[in-house]
């Protein structure tokens, strides 16, 4: 039995699929305007894949690696500071 | 502690990335900002039924369930799973074998066939056990996984690949089962019906009263799926507001018996508002069939009416 | 020392969950085997054992509030029968693809429609797939012993074990039995001490995930070797059951094997009825014998098909039909067994006592003298035969 995965399939690793990155399944890419960003964190619990980051009350950055351009945050922003964009852009 | 969204985001993510729900699904939503009601130092055990949500947050060699514990077996048998890891848990800290100053609170997670539906059963009898867990149901109004079958949660008159819209039958010819009553109506210190609107306050604090009210809690949550709906991924923040302007999805809460209308539109929408921009209630709009907006509206301002006079009765 | 008592199985059975003093127990009730829950929460209402009983609204939830203690790391008893099992049929298979050490008491019982309440083994043989290790036993003590062992093979092999007895026949009569001492018990099952669970904070885990084919395929052969391996850990946990209370039980029993040139091969209590026969034939010179089998799961195929060869013709008797045109699942493994291992011996099979028809000494005599004449002839005209039914008659 290896470390990481134990009997029955079960997989003794927490939240690893962040391995597996979903960023390839978007046609477009949400742009963080950040002039316009008020820093409200409204997109932050809107992202169904948890790729946009915070860190100390600043929006950090949209984790592409993930994201699959559901365009969510775009819609939620009150300040309009993210912008969709085709992913060929 | 009043509700902040930038305290709320700081909280642990306990549903990580890299999980293979479709773009724009409202079920992962539902999951992690549930979850960040947990106190951090907590430790959870998760049971899920089968469903979208298990078949792409737990693909091996990959889960997405981070810093809790998780647990799927079949479709139909989430609560009782729960129920088992929650007794045992019990007796196990009573008896001095787990550390007494952890505490691991039990949530189960269902879409509507599994709750509504094939699990109705099991949860119906974890939640008159009496059971220490809190049930959260993502309802999204069919068998998605499946491709879009009718549930027992499907509006009247939806169009789904098992109730199609056809010449002779306009779509589900039933309203659909009111699970939040059924759940109330097993005395239940507390069950709630959310939705993803504004800044998450209403499905985060009614998670939290969940999950930290000792005994069996409910919550069920409007949860948006672009594919089986017909509206564009971008608009879940907007489908789920109409929802609750309409009062097709009333925001409520019920504790220890006692009705309370969290959010009371200060204008109630027409219900097509909310039909309109989806395309499984299309052919609703198509000439002839007024009848059919008319009979839904009715039945929506039957259960608001009927909220309003229990919020009434049960506060007096 | 042992305690000298008189139990019904159900009671022996219960008496036995007592002393192993689970965690967790879910159940339901059902008929043969309701007794078992009923005592056993008798048990806990008065504080002699410290167990959680949960009373669940169904089997399948109890097999899956059992699958959800046991992935919890609790130490998880069950017990049904019949339809119950039959209920809890997409669980069982979950229960062992989890690799839990659940241990699950089965009253044999027959399988509606029609309805009957009565035994035979159509419920755990339709489980035969499922991934549990089933154990069979004869009477209350072996019902009694079996439990006791199941857990400390579950727990070693980490797959499910069926503790398997006859309704009524065995649950509901009233036997002597050797008890051990609630302290030898807890000893010999020692403290349960689960090594991936759900309730370990320090280690979050994901237990049930989707599988894609290459994986599943490897996992399902990794559940397949346990129970191969199974063996073995019965083997052991049997020699160390037997140093305590001197009870020997090997993976199947003999009984005038040695010298027979006819021979039964059959489970459960009618075992018991074909000692009797035994007896009275060789008081008659006929050499005849019986080989019980202790487990269907694993079977001992190779090890059973190789005690059968100095036969001379043999009956397999099943309390069960598998409805396919042909013939019962005991008869139909270990003639495979038989072909798989050169052992080649006339065999016919019996299937009998469905929804608990009695079976007498009478009908295992006839049994007898039938392998008698094929013993001398080498000729078979029918290899599936219903016991007691006149086939014409019924048609």
């Amino acid at each position: 039995m290896s470390k990481e995965f134990g009997r029955g399939a079960t997989i003794l690793k927490s939240g690893n699929s962040c391995e597996f990155y979903t960023g390839d399944w978007k046609v477009q890419y949400p742009d963080h305007l950040k002039d316009k960003c008020k820093n409200c964190m409204m997109c932050v619990p809107y992202c169904p894949e948890d790729c946009i980051k915070q860190k100390d009350g600043i929006l950090d950055k949209i984790d592409l690696d993930y994201c699959k351009g559901c365009g969510i945050c775009a819609n939620v922003c009150p300040f309009n500071a993210i912008e969709m964009k085709h992913k060929d852009e | 502690m009043a509700y902040n969204l930038k305290e709320m985001v700081n909280k642990k993510s306990r549903l990580a990335s890299g999980h293979r729900m479709c773009a724009g699904c409202g079920a992962p939503l539902i999951v992690r900002n549930s979850l960040r009601a947990l106190k951090d130092e907590d430790h959870a055990v998760i049971s899920c039924a089968t469903g979208c949500l298990e078949v792409s947050t737990c693909i091996y060699p990959y889960t997405s369930w981070k810093d809790c514990s998780f647990l799927h077996t079949a479709f139909e048998c989430a609560s009782a799973c729960a129920s088992g890891a929650s007794k045992t848990y019990e007796k196990l800290k009573r008896e001095n074998k787990l550390p007494q100053d952890k505490d691991t609170k039990f949530i189960a997670f269902g879409g509507d066939g599994g709750t509504y539906d094939i699990g109705l059963q099991s949860l119906s009898g974890a939640m008159e056990r009496r059971t220490d867990m809190t049930y959260i149901c993502y309802d999204n109004g069919a068998y998605m996984n499946t491709g879009t079958q009718r549930s027992s949660s499907t509006p009247h008159f939806a169009d789904t690949t098992t109730s199609p819209a056809g010449k002779v039958i306009p779509g589900k010819v039933q309203p659909r089962k009111d699970l939040a009553e059924i759940m109330i109506a097993h005395n239940i210190p507390y069950v709630a019906q959310t939705a993803l609107i504004g800044n998450m306050k209403d499905l985060y604090e009614k998670a939290e009263k969940a999950i930290y009210t000792e005994g069996p809690t409910c919550v069920v949550a409007l949860s948006p799926c672009p594919r089986g709906w017909g509206y564009p991924t971008e608009d879940l923040q907007k489908i789920s507001k109409l929802a609750v302007d309409t009062c097709f999805w009333p925001l409520y809460e019920v504790e220890n018996g006692k009705y309370h209308i969290t959010y009371k539109p200060a204008k109630k929408l027409p219900v097509e508002e909310f039909l309109r921009p989806q395309k499984r209630f299309k052919h609703m709009f198509k000439e002839g069939n007024e009848w059919m907006i008319e009979q839904f509206q009715k039945e929506v301002d039957k259960k608001w009416e009927y909220l309003l006079m229990m919020e009434e009765i049960t506060n007096k | 020392m042992a305690i000298r008592e008189r139990l019904s199985g159900n009671e022996a059975v219960a008496t036995a969950m007592k002393q192993i003093n689970p965690d967790t127990v879910a159940a339901y009730p059902i008929t043969p085997s309701t007794e078992v829950p009923q005592y056993f929460s008798n048990f806990v209402a008065n504080g002699s054992v410290s167990t959680e009983f949960i009373a669940v609204e169904s089997e399948h939830s109890a097999m899956s509030a059992c699958i959800g203690a046991a992935a919890a790391g609790g130490r998880v008893m069950s017990a049904t029968s019949s339809q119950g099992l039959a209920l809890m049929f997409e669980m069982l298979y979950i229960a062992s693809g989890l690799r839990l050490p659940i241990t699950l008491i089965c009253g044999n019982r027959a399988l509606s429609a029609p309805l009957n309440i009565h035994n035979d083994h159509s419920d755990s043989m339709g489980a035969r797939d499922s991934g549990f290790i089933q154990l069979y036993c004869e009477n209350n003590q072996e019902a009694y012993d079996n439990t006791i062992m199941a857990v400390k093979i579950a727990e070693r092999a980490k797959l499910p074990v069926m503790v398997c007895y006859d309704g009524f026949i065995t649950s509901h009569s009233v036997e002597n039995i050797m008890l051990m001492e609630n302290e030898e018990v807890k000893n010999f099952v020692g403290e349960y001490k689960p090594d991936q669970y759900l309730l370990d904070y320090n280690n979050p885990i994901s237990i049930g995930p989707l599988d894609m084919q290459k994986d599943y395929f490897k996992h399902r052969y990794e559940l397949a070797s346990a129970m191969k391996d199974a063996k073995k850990i019965i083997k052991e946990v049997s020699e160390e059951f037997y140093k305590i209370t001197g009870r020997k039980y090997d993976l199947y029993e003999k009984y005038m094997m040695d010298d027979a040139e006819i021979a039964i091969i059959a489970l459960n209590s009618t075992a018991g009825t074909i000692k009797d026969t035994i007896d009275n034939l060789r008081e008659k010179g006929i050499k005849a014998g019986l080989l019980k089998p202790r487990m269907f799961r694993p079977l001992p195929w190779n090890e059973i098909a190789l005690e059968l060869k100095n036969l001379k013709a043999l009956a397999i008797m099943d309390k069960c039909d598998s409805i396919n045109g042909y013939a019962a699942p005991l008869f139909t493994e270990i003639t495979s067994a038989m072909y798989s291992s050169q052992v080649y011996v006339p065999t016919i099979n019996y299937i009998y006592g469905l929804g608990g028809t009695d079976t007498t000494v009478k009908d295992i005599e006839k049994i007898y003298s039938k392998l008698q004449e094929i013993s001398k002839t080498y000729r078979i005209t029918k290899i599936t035969n219903y016991l007691g039914i006149d086939e014409e008659e019924v048609k």
